[in-house]
């Protein structure tokens, strides 16, 4: 998909030098963590050991943006979180996960294959720029009586260092032709050592589904009970009072029909605030609006409600999206707007809905103060873990002084079968 | 008076047709479904229909959508639509055709037969009868608009009664103020949102209505 962005030959060669140069203090790194490894028995192995791996993940991690540039695809991470405790659990954790061992073997191969690679185009294009430029200096060659062997020709006199050229332009050819497929090839060989192999990715796969189910079970018992609870405090308690006003009224009816008439303009009431209650429950499980309108109606709806003026841009198309997916969408820019009216002092707002290559992708924005913290509030929390267990994105950019842009995005296919964790898939 | 009605669940579509007739409205269809509701609106031409939001088949706003189909077909036919909630976002596609002769209102409120009956009245004379609960959130959302924050809480009572449709003497008598009293206030309302005066009590709502959905 992202040919158009793969790189040209030239930047190709600069790229190709940039990573010779970084070949060596890959080689020391290989010393390091082998010198670290030695030294762990003596305690200040543990820290250096760690320290140096560190470093070899992100010096590794030049070579995957390297390689996913010149493929067009993204190059993952492959490394497992290193969540142990303390030096030595951290340790094992890295020492455990195979991704590391991975990236130790690379350096080698980085060093001899990977130089190769690299350095071969460099010398075609090398030696073919010399070859043409070649009838110009052969003059000032200081004279050897021998031949000068020039690739295949022996050159004697100008007449034949005037043929030298003819060998340039085939060099270059070969540059012209062959760089992009070394440089591919490159790409490929630290694809296959730095990139998560099938087995990881489904390692790590089933760790983030099994975290989001977790939390996904929790939201919704935590939600039944929050229902329940709103159901008990307020409608049942207010049918009770309502049969009791009604009991009353029908005792009272013919001995005193002044008392027995306020009794029922009281349960009256009584039906009008446990049908007001029971609405806002029914709203926070399932918006009436939402169930008619979609996600479009129903944003558009929320715009309406809010004391900001709200523009709603909507790209979705004609058709409805799977529920599941438009009660996720429609939360999420519910709880966004309301951090938005409680939080950032914006005079204004606005929601984006766009639906492309099956994924939906919601924005909301403000002209705030900017400085919102996902990690503060429960709601945003509440959305992250709700867009989760979707495979949804969320990503917050608010700098001090504003704007505040909450970007999600979600598969609108409800039960996708992918198996990559993120976007993009080769 | 002709009136049809449209409401799916047959518990609150008797209970309906009974407290109508009981009110001197004859109720020439009741029907259950989006569909025979175009067509009754369509064919019966009736006063006034008084129609359920969410009706079959698909259960979702057929009701208040075959209202406005009936209206285009059928301009200025009075509707009062009802539903277990309220949403201003209908409340706007209702008004949309500033015709009149538009109700929009909790079932709730059918529990108060005479505001009820009353409101259904109004809507037959080209009236509006909006829901306190869209009023009240379409103010909900100007608590930083400055010329409503200049309101007194008097006129702010009087915006909210007139916003829902009532008439200066349904106003006075709610409030138990004269009736001059309140079109000194709605004057005052009036210049204050900077919204051209007008006696016609319905162009008056549909001003208010308009400068509230803004």
């Amino acid at each position: 998909m992202a040919t158009s962005r793969r790189a040209g030959r030239l930047s190709l060669l600069s790229s190709a030098l940039g990573y010779l140069a970084l070949v060596p203090p890959g080689l020391v790194l290989f010393v390091l963590v082998a010198g670290a490894t030695v030294l762990i028995p003596a305690w200040v192995g543990l820290p250096l050991v760690l320290a140096v791996l560190a470093l070899l993940r992100s010096y590794t991690g030049l070579y995957r943006t390297r390689a996913a540039r010149i493929l067009g695809t993204p190059v993952e991470r492959p490394y497992r979180p290193v969540d142990g405790r303390g030096w030595f659990g951290r340790l094992r954790r890295v020492a455990g996960d195979p991704a590391t061992w991975r990236d130790i073997a690379w350096l080698p191969l980085n060093a001899t294959v990977g130089l190769a690679l690299r350095v071969f185009p460099v010398a075609l294009l090398l030696g073919g720029v010399g070859a043409l430029a070649f009838p110009l200096y052969w003059p000032a060659l200081p004279p050897t009586g021998e031949p000068n062997w020039i690739g295949v020709v022996p050159v004697t006199d100008q007449a034949g260092a005037n043929l030298v050229p003819l060998q340039g332009v085939v060099l270059l050819l070969l540059w012209w032709a062959l760089s992009p497929w070394l440089a591919r090839a490159d790409a490929l060989l630290a694809r296959w050592l730095l990139a998560p192999t099938e087995r990881s990715r489904l390692t790590s796969r089933v760790r983030e589904l099994a975290q989001t189910r977790a939390e996904t079970i929790d939201t919704q018992a935590a939600e039944l009970r929050r229902i329940e609870r709103d159901l008990h405090d307020g409608v049942q308690a207010r049918l009770v009072a309502l049969g009791m006003n009604l009991g009353m009224a029908e005792e009272v009816l013919a001995s005193d029909p002044a008392a027995a008439k306020d009794l029922l303009a009281e349960a009256q009431r009584a039906t009008s605030s446990a049908l007001s209650e029971l609405r806002e429950v029914v709203r926070g499980i399932h918006p009436p609006v939402l169930a008619d309108r979609g996600v479009d109606g129903a944003v558009r709806a929320l715009a309406l409600r809010s004391p900001l003026p709200t523009q709603v841009e909507m790209d979705i198309g004609g058709g409805r999206l799977p529920p599941p997916v438009e009660s996720a969408a429609y939360f999420a820019v519910a709880e966004a707007l309301t951090n938005v009216i409680k939080h950032s002092d914006a005079s204004r707002a606005w929601v984006r809905l766009r639906k492309a290559g099956g994924r939906l992708t919601i924005v909301v924005g403000d002209d705030g103060k900017g400085g919102a913290d996902p990690e503060g509030g429960t709601g945003l929390r509440g959305i992250q873990r709700r867009l989760a267990s979707f495979d949804g994105t969320f990503e917050i950019a608010s700098p001090v002084g504003g704007p505040t842009i909450v970007t999600m995005e979600l598969p609108c296919e409800s039960s996708s079968p992918r198996t990559s964790p993120s976007s993009g898939t080769a | 008076m002709r009136i049809v009605i449209a409401e799916d669940l047959a518990l609150l579509r008797d209970g309906l047709i009974r407290l109508l007739q009981a009110h001197d409205f004859e109720v020439v269809a009741a029907v259950d479904n989006g569909p025979s509701l175009l067509r009754a609106l369509t064919v019966h031409r009736p006063d006034v229909a008084v129609v359920d939001v969410r009706l079959p088949p698909s259960f979702t706003d057929e009701g208040l959508r075959a209202a406005i189909e009936a209206r285009e077909r059928v301009p200025g036919l009075p509707v009062l639509v009802l539903s277990q909630y309220v949403e201003p976002l209908y409340a706007r596609e209702l008004l949309s055709d500033r015709g009149g002769g538009v109700g929009y209102l909790l079932k709730d409120r059918v529990s108060n037969v005479g505001q009820f009956v009353d409101a259904v009245h109004r809507v037959a004379a080209g009236g509006t009868a909006m829901d306190p609960e869209v009023i009240s959130q379409l103010l909900a959302r100007h608590t930083r608009n400055e010329p409503l924050r200049q309101l007194t809480p008097r006129e702010r009572e009087v915006l909210g009664l007139m916003a829902e449709g009532r008439s200066n003497a349904a106003i006075a008598g709610r409030l138990f103020i004269t009736e001059k009293a309140v079109s000194k206030h709605t004057n005052n309302i009036f210049s204050k949102l900077a919204l051209p005066p007008s006696e016609d009590d319905n162009r008056r709502v549909l001003a208010v209505l308009a400068y509230l959905e803004a």
